[in-house]
């Protein structure tokens, strides 16, 4: 075995490294993936044959594929033999009774992010008691979902109340073979959520993952399917803002949208996977698929995303705009400090005519960050008038970091329109001094400059999701100057 | 209030002030003049605290304390103001930001509690009234597609909210029209007081005649090479520096 290998196992292996004290007792698969390990998994959550079989199916085709290596990324070769494919908490009681038993780092971090006591509980995966307000919160929010009509629950559970549903929808968007991440996470997802508005049906409220990961304590091969029938809307969050129980490990993840006639879809993520430290030891390794398809005319995705964590991200939220006039919108704010990689971007691929797609991306590099945007925008030979406009900024703090930009464009229509627009620029000495003479602190007038420069994609965020991640770019760039 | 004594910086190899020696005492206004290149803007970054620029001699004390110890934002809520020569853009943040974020910061330095919003506003609009600026440029970002005349105003609008102890004004005049130069001499002479010391860098005696200096330094060669009062300005404007420095 290869050193570089030893240090992925070091990462894969390494038990609560930056993460939980609390020693769980969970159960745990031995590391390793074959046949019987994706029957085992499928055998735990007590799935029907057909969702067995097509775990399976994916398993069989992911033998046969190899990893990608097109990213301007630099990971070292992961064993997938050494990564345990399922984990859960042998009982709920397991969880942390109190805060008193979660690492007071996170605490830390969450005091930082401004978040009240009772809600970092429920992050910390502490068994709240039932006579928590939150609790009821929890109950009327379902109550409330259910009397509209929309279906919010975690996918294994869909599978048994809600098959005809997932069958006809899993790996719709993102089919198995789709690459190499996808195709692994077909075969071993652990859970995800699962929303299905129906026609007609504006969503309530705002559908967030908190509770959910909180609830449940997913693993890493997350999966999540919204669909949304003609003229629904739907706006859902995804906070992955408190870093997880287990933490120094792959995760790959799919996400797969569909958007039916004038249906709308807005899915944002905050995503503060654990980075690693400084010398770029631990850290997540986050490869997500996510895509949209607008199946529908006139139908809207739009993915807005701050990307603060992991070690190594590759993410490329996508929008496939087969229905005429849809529309697809990308508003990216990605992070890379200490030794973080991403390689973020997004695909819009516009099929059906009068599409249109909007991309905002502000890449931010610190420290010895590398930070890689990587868009494709295809014009399809059916794509009339199908406009995109891309805007990718790139912010540099110091000068041991780099950004990079990867546009691909691909016009098989001549009467479509493609605009790219880039610009990096560097956090000047001035600027900081500048602020600074106004009597405002160093890490402040940095935290001012950054949140300027993402200004645009932040107004894109709701309301409360705005503020937290402002103050987590403050988090993530501490250190950042002097 | 200040006492700079034999200061010396540079910046990289390259020595630019070379012996300094100035006494700003309270309420006082001095006005430093002097050829381009010779050190005025170095001086002005110097006491503000730029770290482009290298202390290599002499010291500076501000109001009993050792300024050069201090970090560039300490000297700022310790009452030091400096409108820029080249005020910077920074974009996406506004300008009502910057001005509530600076006052504030200040406060917390005199122990006060963050102004409250109505409060705030009240001031800030009292402040634009006074520098005949329009609301819009609260909501507009720092600088950005400001005029060269703008960028000079909003410096001082930023001075009459933070109602420093020393302001440093380093050529805030320079692009400014007639009627603006008025405005901005009104706004100086609004500030003027007691306890409160200017230090104005200018090429023109125009400013001067707005706001009559007790004091008018040549600095060249990164010297103060003559020191005199309100005529040497007068002097300067008729022999211009090479005959002036030619008697010195
Ligand atoms: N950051 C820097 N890097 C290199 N040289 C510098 C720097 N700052 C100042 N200098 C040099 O130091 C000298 C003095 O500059 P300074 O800006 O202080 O002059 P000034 O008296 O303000 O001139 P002006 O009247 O044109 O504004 C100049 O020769 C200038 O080029
Ligand atoms: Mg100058």
């Amino acid at each position: 075995m290869s050193s570089t290998d030893t240090k992925v196992d070091d990462l894969v292996d390494r038990d609560y490294a930056a993460g939980f004290v609390t020693d769980i007792e969970s159960d745990t698969f031995p590391p390793g993936l074959d046949e019987s390990v994706v029957r085992a998994i499928s055998a735990k959550k007590g799935e029907p044959e057909w969702m067995t079989q097509w775990r399976l199916a994916a398993f069989e085709r992911w033998k046969t594929m190899t990893p990608p290596d097109w990213a301007h990324l630099n990971i070292p070769p992961i064993d997938y033999q050494t990564i345990s494919y399922y984990s859960a908490p042998k009982n709920p009681d397991d969880a942390p009774k109190s805060l008193d038993e979660v690492d007071p780092k996170l605490l830390e971090t969450y005091d930082k992010l401004g978040i009240p006591l009772l809600e970092q509980q429920m992050l910390a995966g502490v068994a709240v008691d039932a006579v928590f307000d939150s609790v009821s919160v929890v109950t009327t929010f379902k109550d409330k979902l259910k009397d509209a009509g929309v279906i919010f629950c975690p996918l294994s559970e869909a599978v048994h109340s809600h098959p005809e549903l997932v069958k006809n929808y899993l790996g719709s968007v993102v089919p198995v073979e789709d690459n190499y991440f996808a195709c692994l996470n077909s075969a071993v997802f652990s859970d995800g959520s699962f929303v299905y508005v129906p026609k007609g049906v504006r969503c309530p409220m705002e559908l967030s993952t908190y509770f959910r990961i909180n609830e449940q304590n997913t693993g890493q091969f997350e999966r999540t399917l919204i669909i949304c029938e003609d003229q629904a809307h739907v706006s859902y969050l995804e906070g992955c803002t408190a870093p997880m129980r287990d933490e120094n490990q792959l995760h790959a993840a799919v996400v797969e949208l569909v958007a039916l006639e004038d249906a709308e879809i807005k899915y944002s993520t905050v995503q503060n996977w654990y980075p690693g430290d400084e010398q770029g030891k631990g850290g997540i390794y986050n490869f997500v698929t996510k895509r949209a398809e607008c199946r529908g005319a006139r139908s809207k995705v739009s993915w807005t995303q701050l990307e603060t964590g992991s070690a190594v991200t590759w993410k490329y939220p996508s929008c496939v705009l087969i229905g005429d006039d849809s529309v697809g919108e990308f508003y990216s704010v990605a992070v890379s400090s200490k030794k973080q990689q991403a390689d973020t971007g997004t695909k819009m691929v516009h099929v059906g005519k009068n599409t249109r797609s909007t991309i905002i991306s502000k890449g931010i590099s610190a420290q010895q960050g590398q930070n890689a945007y990587r868009g494709l925008v295809r014009m399809g030979p059916n794509a009339e008038n199908g406009r995109n406009f891309t805007q990718c900024d790139s912010l540099l703090i110091g000068d041991q970091c780099g950004a990079h930009t990867f546009p691909y464009i691909e016009a098989k229509n001549p009467s479509a329109r493609v605009e790219h627009e880039a610009t990096t620029s560097k956090v000047s000495d001035d600027q900081l001094f500048y602020l600074r003479q106004r009597g405002i602190s160093e890490e402040d007038a940095l935290n001012m400059i950054v949140n300027g420069f993402c200004k645009d994609v932040f107004q894109k965020l709701p309301m409360e999701f705005a503020v937290e991640a402002e103050a987590l770019l403050g988090i993530t760039l501490e250190g950042a100057v002097g | 209030m200040l006492e700079i004594k034999n200061l010396h910086a540079r910046v990289g190899d390259k020595p630019i002030l070379k012996g300094i020696n100035l006494s700003v005492g309270e309420g006082e206004i001095h006005a430093i003049m002097g050829p381009n290149g010779s050190g005025k803007s170095t001086l002005s970054s110097v006491l503000a605290g730029h770290t482009d620029y290298e202390v290599t001699d002499g010291e500076v004390i501000y109001q009993g304390e050792n300024l050069l110890e201090m970090e560039p934002e300490e000297r700022a809520r310790a009452g030091i103001f400096l409108s820029f020569q080249y005020p910077v853009e920074v974009p996406g943040v506004k300008n009502i930001y910057l001005l509530k974020s600076a006052l504030n910061a200040k406060r917390a330095h005199q122990g006060l509690d963050e102004i409250n919003p109505v409060e705030f506003l009240k001031l800030v609009r009292e402040k634009l009234a006074l520098m005949k600026m329009d609301e819009a440029f609260l909501h507009r970002n720092i600088n950005e597609g400001f005029s060269g005349g703008e960028k000079k105003r909003n410096e001082i609008l930023q001075m009459q909210l933070l109602e420093p102890t020393l302001g440093l004004l380093d050529e805030t005049d320079s692009g400014l029209d007639v009627d603006a130069l008025r405005i901005v001499g009104e706004g100086i002479n609004h500030l003027r007081a007691e306890n409160r010391s200017f230090v104005m860098v200018t090429h023109y005696q125009r400013l001067l005649d707005h706001v009559k200096p007790d004091y008018v330094h040549v600095l060249a060669g990164g010297q103060i090479r003559a020191s005199g009062d309100f005529t040497l300005a007068q002097r300067l404007e008729k022999e211009g520096y090479e005959g002036l420095l030619a008697e010195a």
